[in-house]
């Protein structure tokens, strides 16, 4: 049981002394994660509020296909990922492959429907009536979605939180697409398994202490903002 | 004396079942008009069409002489206002709610005041600075009131205002009602199933039954009426909406 007091040690001492494979770890991490946390913001928020309120042909399988989306399994879309970025797939010349912005690109796939998915229930949840209400105090389109965008504020900032965690927390698709490679593509869940395996457990228990550090801030940050505006 | 809004031919549908059918149908300014009758009769629907909030699937709607269409929908809407039955006030302090409509509406000077002012008249200028939310059913629905009459509409809709709201609230906010309505001339639409407050407010009383006018008058003259005479009577004596 000694190795695991040691391996606490280690892992402090790593911290502390600011090993620069760690830092550069968590960097590229919180880059890698936070790009496609912000990416699916941008895509997830506006088509969460369209699905939400649109009535069009198709729209029951497209919300279903959210749904669906939302327990993709990570190593399956690395896989889809790798299969079309691959050096003879239909974007292999792109040379993405084994890129932060492959890593990048399959997060974004992964915490796309969940963004988008929590967007369109929390504006199910307002009244019906209440898009009326804002019609009829004359708002335009614009003003419309602002307001209702403004009103599920709560709901958006779970989903962006949801989101985060999700893709921080994966490791198939960044190990299929991103190769796992020293000092470029290799990200704190990545290194872990990678240090596990070989048996280097206080460079992988410092790596989660980290993990778990970004994770945590983030979110907390996030929650003080959501609770901080519910009460303005 | 040309109407504020009419409606011509007007059809609205769900599916292939019809909800609405009305010929013609006219708001004459500073009239208040109570729109009366059983569940599912196209009050609602036929309040929607008139605030510009949906759109019939047949026939037209005038603002004065002019088509509404879906280009010049926005603008025709800035001239009315709508109270529903929920008090339906956004996530944000009572005076941002009260403001924002004119704030919307490209009024942003003195909106606050003139919000304030609104709130005052209702009794609740004491909640300005509150979450809109925390207030109960009855201050809510004063401040929707104040809301809808700080856009100085040139029609005002009601959809059951008063119908959340306890009865000992109720009377007294229906009295105040009745005297901003009076004081400020504003030509309405009211949605009730209470005809105790069609008798209070409305000079003109049309009654719905699928989808189509069954009748129109004064109040008066609709709980003398022979067929609908007894409806009236049936929701004063209840309250409700128990017709047949």
């Amino acid at each position: 049981m000694d190795f695991i007091g040691q391996g606490f040690i280690k892992a402090f001492e790593l911290l502390w002394t600011g090993n620069k494979e760690v830092y550069t770890i968590a960097l590229l991490t919180i880059k890698v994660s936070g790009t496609a946390t912000l990416i699916s913001l941008v895509l997830g928020v506006p088509s969460g509020l369209y699905f939400a309120v649109s009535r069009f042909r198709g729209r029951e399988f497209l919300v279903g296909a959210l749904n669906a989306g939302m327990g993709l399994p990570p190593t399956v879309v690395g896989l889809w990922v790798a299969l079309f970025l691959w050096r003879r797939g239909p974007f292999g010349f792109l040379g993405l492959m084994y890129t932060p912005t492959a890593m990048v690109i399959a997060q974004t796939i992964i915490a796309l429907p969940l963004v988008a998915g929590l967007t369109m229930t929390a504006v199910q949840q307002l009244s019906p009536k209440l898009r009326l209400q804002i019609l009829a105090l004359g708002a335009s389109p614009l003003q419309f979605w602002w307001l209702i965008l403004r009103e599920v504020r709560l709901g958006v900032m779970a989903a962006v939180m949801a989101g985060f965690g999700r893709v921080i927390a994966e490791v198939g698709a960044s190990m299929a697409v991103g190769g796992n490679v020293r000092w470029y593509s290799r990200v704190l869940t990545t290194s872990i398994v990678l240090e596990v395996n070989k048996g280097n457990f206080s460079l992988a228990l410092a790596l989660s202490f980290v993990l778990l550090l970004i994770s945590y801030s983030v979110t907390y940050w996030l929650t003080v903002l959501q609770q901080r505006r519910r009460q303005t | 004396m040309s109407a504020i809004l009419s409606v011509k031919d007007i059809v609205a549908k769900r599916g292939r079942r019809f909800r609405l059918r009305i010929k013609d149908f006219a708001i004459q300014a500073q009239e208040v008009v109570a729109l009366i009758g059983p569940n599912g009769a196209g009050k609602s629907t036929l309040l929607t069409i008139l605030a510009c909030l949906t759109a019939p699937d047949h026939g037209y709607l005038l603002f004065g002489d002019t088509v509404v269409t879906k280009k010049n929908a926005l603008s025709v809407r800035r001239q009315l206002a709508v109270v529903f039955q929920e008090p339906l006030l956004l996530d944000s302090t009572v005076l941002e709610n009260v403001s924002l409509g004119l704030k919307l509406r490209g009024q942003k000077d003195g909106a606050e005041e003139k919000a304030l002012a609104w709130l005052q008249r209702f009794g609740v200028d004491g909640l300005a600075d509150q979450n809109a939310l925390t207030l109960s059913g009855g201050e809510a629905q004063r401040v929707s009131l104040a809301r809808a009459f700080a856009l100085e509409p040139r029609v005002l809709f009601l959809d059951e205002p008063f119908a959340s709201i306890d009865l000992i609230s109720r009377t007294s906010l229906v009295a105040e009602f009745k005297s901003v309505l009076t004081g400020t001339g504003t030509t309405a639409v009211l949605v009730t199933h209470d005809f105790s407050e069609v008798l209070a407010l409305a000079s003109r009383t049309v009654v719905l039954d699928q989808g189509k006018i069954q009748a129109q008058g004064t109040p008066e003259e609709i709980a003398a009426d022979k067929k609908w005479g007894n409806l009236a009577k049936g929701i004063e004596l209840n309250g409700m909406a128990i017709y047949r």
